[in-house]
């Protein structure tokens, strides 16, 4: 059996699953459920400032039937009295010692409030902070959250004041409410920061309500731009962690990653992309935090398939992989096959070409079903098809090189080879 | 032991009357169905229904609640939408040929979400569909059956005036008529022929019979076009010995009057023989099943490969407590006093495939007797080939000829059972759209 057991900054963890700052981890109840089913740490929703939150709070983005592919909110930080919140800490930290715990802090602007809060944190025994540089609602108006994060020189500041107090790690939370999460990312680990971690919640709109025309969530008839979460932020918190993973002063600290992380596979992808550990809320919010049985159980399995004895065998692993446009091969090629055995005749890949793609499917018209088969030259590999296909392996893409040669854009265009050519 | 009504309670009627395919009890229920539809192209179960309703589409307008629009999709194919919801023999159409029995999955519930979009519209009585201005042209239909009312809605959309002579003192034809009281209620087929009607432009005149009250060329004369949508009706005979002894009835007239009284007061045998094991046949034996009857036995003279119903409403009849007797074929009724007693069946056994490489059963010379009291015959339907003659329409064994829906009379033209000797109900509501287009493109030869 693979150790999934996780080490981010000294700061152990059973395994690399923590919760991530948010109303799962507001107060002691729901932390000792998530420890009692097997969570690796938490952080704790973020403490500082005196804040009053509204009623609704959260909306969603349903697609084919499916809740939640995204999710938004317009909650605050912690609205729980800041003595209940240490206290609680404390205890859960006894409770259950082998579990990380860390606690998110968002202090009025000034140099006096962090160095307090961070005092009285510490006399908790919490094992690290994680400074909230992403909330894009509500406390972005009072110059806090994500107007800090988009902001390198103010966000420099802060962590140079956190910096100067801090005895335990701390971790910058980053915005992706930005052009890049790069310039910040620099800047704070230019500034001392020990860790990052990234995306928070991105502003957003989820959706209106055709009937009151007002759009979600509902708050007397207004609403306002939430923060947005889930399944659906994944591919552009992946993104967003390489370019953190791809840059040389930001790769010097490890990350956390966040974005969408629903299952295991999810997580690997994160870990495998440069991440140290993930962080979860929008998946526990919807089952609650029995997911992370098969978080564990799954990671364990994929990790004993493929021979990883320890998380750091395969962290960062694919960072590589990822290359700017004009590196990659011009000679590879692939082709649609259509197992003619396990097709179903539904006509989905055919439509897709058809439609919107190189019109590289024939149909034969049957009655009442159609056969389908790629015209092979007119195939440029565009997995369309294959996207689209409901059956697993129908259609399967097949390596036909145009070269044995490996050659890239720079190369190509110095040996004046033809373009627009098909 | 006696053929008498009122044999249960009228719990127990209601009870084994329910229908038989209860509808989604909510939104959220047709929602995770109407989200498995994959939206094929060309999509078999469209080519598979005989009126090419656009199902990927109608599905999908469920899955945005535009139940309106899913409605009318339907609709506008299959004016009986409603109806074929519930009646269709879904396994060999639409549902038979979804990609997902590829798949060895179960098939997209069809008819049940097209049952779903339609009883709204109907219970909404959403106006889904505007006539024409009038045109002035007036057209007489024969029948307010299927095949009838799909014209009749085809026409008056174009603003052709139609007026439907209707032998019987309700609309719906078979449908009102000739299938299981729990797949279609009384009230349900009022209430579809009403819908069908609210577009205006078309009367109907009841209790107006062909060859009665009714004469083919007086209507010649007064419409600019007749529709012939007679159906058939005419219960094949046995001819054996003993066929006309009390208590040997024809399904048709059975199922007529469990359509047109109340349960409590059908006469019903307490051991029936079924003879037949076409769909009509299922709904005889069931019926008389859930009617009281302690014992029903359904013969049939060939096997359950060659059988003209579907496995579904085979299991029906099953899963009802019906026996089955595969290759078994009448060959008297007894009886005493009138009344019968017993029947004598000869056991079959299968020919040598013919030229078209059929088999036809063949008698072993063994019989067999079973006690029975009631005999229900169910082996098919033949048209009204008398009248058909009478009328001077060309026909083949009773069935009307038709070319482009067009008879061989000027300006008559026909569909429906009495032109394919007796399908579906989708079958004939797609006769009755070509019969109007046949007609549409009679009156009108310059238009497009």
């Amino acid at each position: 059996m693979a150790n999934i057991s996780s080490n981010f900054l000294g700061i152990k963890s059973p395994n690399p699953f923590w919760l991530a700052s948010a109303p799962p981890t507001d107060k002691k109840i729901n932390v000792l459920r998530a420890f009692e089913a097997g969570w690796g740490g938490v952080v704790w929703k973020t403490l500082g400032s005196q804040v009053k939150n509204v009623s609704s709070r959260y909306s969603a983005v349903n697609y084919g039937g499916h809740k939640i592919m995204g999710f938004n909110n317009i909650e605050l930080i912690s609205d729980r009295p800041l003595d209940i919140n240490l206290k609680e800490i404390k205890e859960c930290i006894k409770l259950f010692p082998d579990r990380a715990m860390i606690v998110s802090l968002m202090a009025d602007n000034n140099k006096e409030s962090w160095h307090e809060i961070i005092k009285k944190v510490e006399d908790t025994g919490a094992h690290g902070f994680e400074l909230n540089f992403g909330c894009p609602h509500g406390m972005t108006e009072r110059g806090m959250g994500a107007a800090v994060g988009q902001d390198p020189e103010i966000a420099k500041m802060v962590v140079e004041w956190v910096m100067e107090k801090a005895t335990i790690p701390v971790i910058t939370k980053l915005t992706p409410n930005v052009h890049s999460v790069v310039p910040t990312g620099m800047a704070v680990v230019e500034a001392g920061t020990n860790a990052l971690s990234l995306i928070n919640t991105i502003q957003s709109v989820t959706g209106v309500d055709l009937d009151t025309l007002v759009p979600n969530p509902y708050v007397a008839g207004k609403s306002v731009f939430g923060g947005y979460c889930g399944p659906a932020v994944k591919p552009i918190a992946l993104k967003m962690l390489t370019t953190i993973a791809q840059n040389e002063v930001t790769n010097k600290v490890p990350v956390s990653g966040i974005g969408g992380v629903s299952t295991w596979n999810d997580a690997v992808e994160f870990m495998l992309l440069g991440a140290s550990n993930v962080q979860v809320c929008t998946a526990a919010m919807k089952h609650g935090f029995r997911i992370v049985e098969d978080m564990c159980e799954g990671l364990n399995n994929w990790m004993d398939e493929k021979g990883f004895k320890t998380l750091d065998d395969f962290i960062g692993k694919s960072v590589k992989n990822i290359v700017h446009w004009e590196d990659l091969d011009i000679n590879y090629h692939h082709i649609a096959k259509i197992n003619q055995d396990s097709c179903i005749h539904c006509g989905l890949c055919y439509i897709a070409c058809e439609d919107t793609s190189h019109q590289s499917i024939n149909l034969d018209f049957g009655k009442p079903y159609n056969t389908y088969s790629i015209k092979e030259d007119e195939c440029v590999g565009c997995n369309l098809c294959q996207l689209v296909c409901p059956v697993s392996n129908c259609i399967t893409m097949e390596e036909h090189r145009v070269a044995p040669e490996s050659i890239n854009w720079i190369e190509y265009q110095k040996r004046g080879l033809p373009l627009n050519d098909h | 032991m006696a053929i008498h009504s009122n044999k249960l309670s009228a719990t127990q009627y209601e009870k084994n009357f329910s229908d038989i395919h209860p509808p989604f009890e909510t939104k959220d229920a047709a929602l995770v169905e109407a989200n498995r539809c994959l939206f094929c192209y060309d999509a078999p179960c469209m080519k598979s229904c005989p009126t090419s309703i656009d199902v990927p589409k109608f599905i999908k307008q469920i899955t945005t609640d535009n139940i309106k629009g899913s409605a009318h999709t339907i609709f506008n194919s299959n004016i009986l939408g409603a109806g074929c919801s519930k009646v269709c023999p879904v396994e060999k159409l639409c549902e038979g040929a979804c990609v997902y029995n590829l798949m060895d999955e179960d098939p997209i519930p069809i008819a049940k979400l097209q049952r779903y979009s339609t009883e709204k519209a109907i219970a909404n009585k959403w106006p889904l569909f505007r006539r024409k201005e009038s045109t002035g042209k007036k057209v007489a239909i024969i029948g307010a059956g299927p095949a009838g009312l799909s014209c009749a809605h085809v026409l008056s959309r174009e603003g052709v005036d139609v007026t439907i002579y209707e032998k019987e003192k309700k609309g719906g034809g078979l449908m009102t008529y000739g299938i299981a009281a729990y797949k279609v209620t009384p009230q349900f087929c009022k209430e579809e022929v009403d819908y069908i009607l609210s577009i205006g432009g078309i009367e109907v005149l009841y209790e107006q019979e062909l060859g009665k009250n009714v004469k083919l060329e007086d209507l010649q004369k007064k419409y600019d076009a007749v529709y012939v949508a007679i159906g058939v009706g005419l219960a094949r005979q046995l001819d054996i010995p003993g066929e006309n002894l009390e208590g040997v009835v024809d399904a048709i007239n059975f199922i007529y009057t469990i359509r047109n009284t109340e349960f409590g007061k059908v006469p019903v045998g307490d051991k029936v023989a079924v003879i037949g094991m076409g769909m009509t046949a299922i709904d005889a034996a069931t019926q008389a099943k859930r009617l009281g009857a302690s014992e029903v036995t359904m013969l049939y003279r060939r096997t359950q490969e060659e059988m003209p119903c579907t496995e579904v409403e085979l299991n029906i009849a099953k899963l009802d407590g019906c026996e089955i007797i595969w290759l078994a074929a009448p060959k008297e009724v007894l009886g005493t006093e009138g009344k019968v007693t017993s029947l004598v069946a000869e056991k079959m056994t299968l020919g040598e495939p013919d030229a078209s490489g059929g088999r036809s059963p063949v008698s072993t010379g063994e019989t067999f007797t079973i006690e029975v009291d009631m005999v229900i015959k169910a082996a098919g339907q033949t048209p009204f080939q008398q009248l058909v003659e009478q009328n001077q329409l060309q026909h083949k064994n009773g069935k009307i000829q038709i070319k482009n829906a067009a008879t061989n009379l000027a300006g008559v033209f026909s569909g429906g059972d009495c032109v394919n000797g007796g399908k579906e109900v989708v079958d004939a509501v797609q006769a009755g759209k070509d019969g109007a287009a046949g007609i549409i493109q009679y009156l009108f030869p310059h238009s497009k």
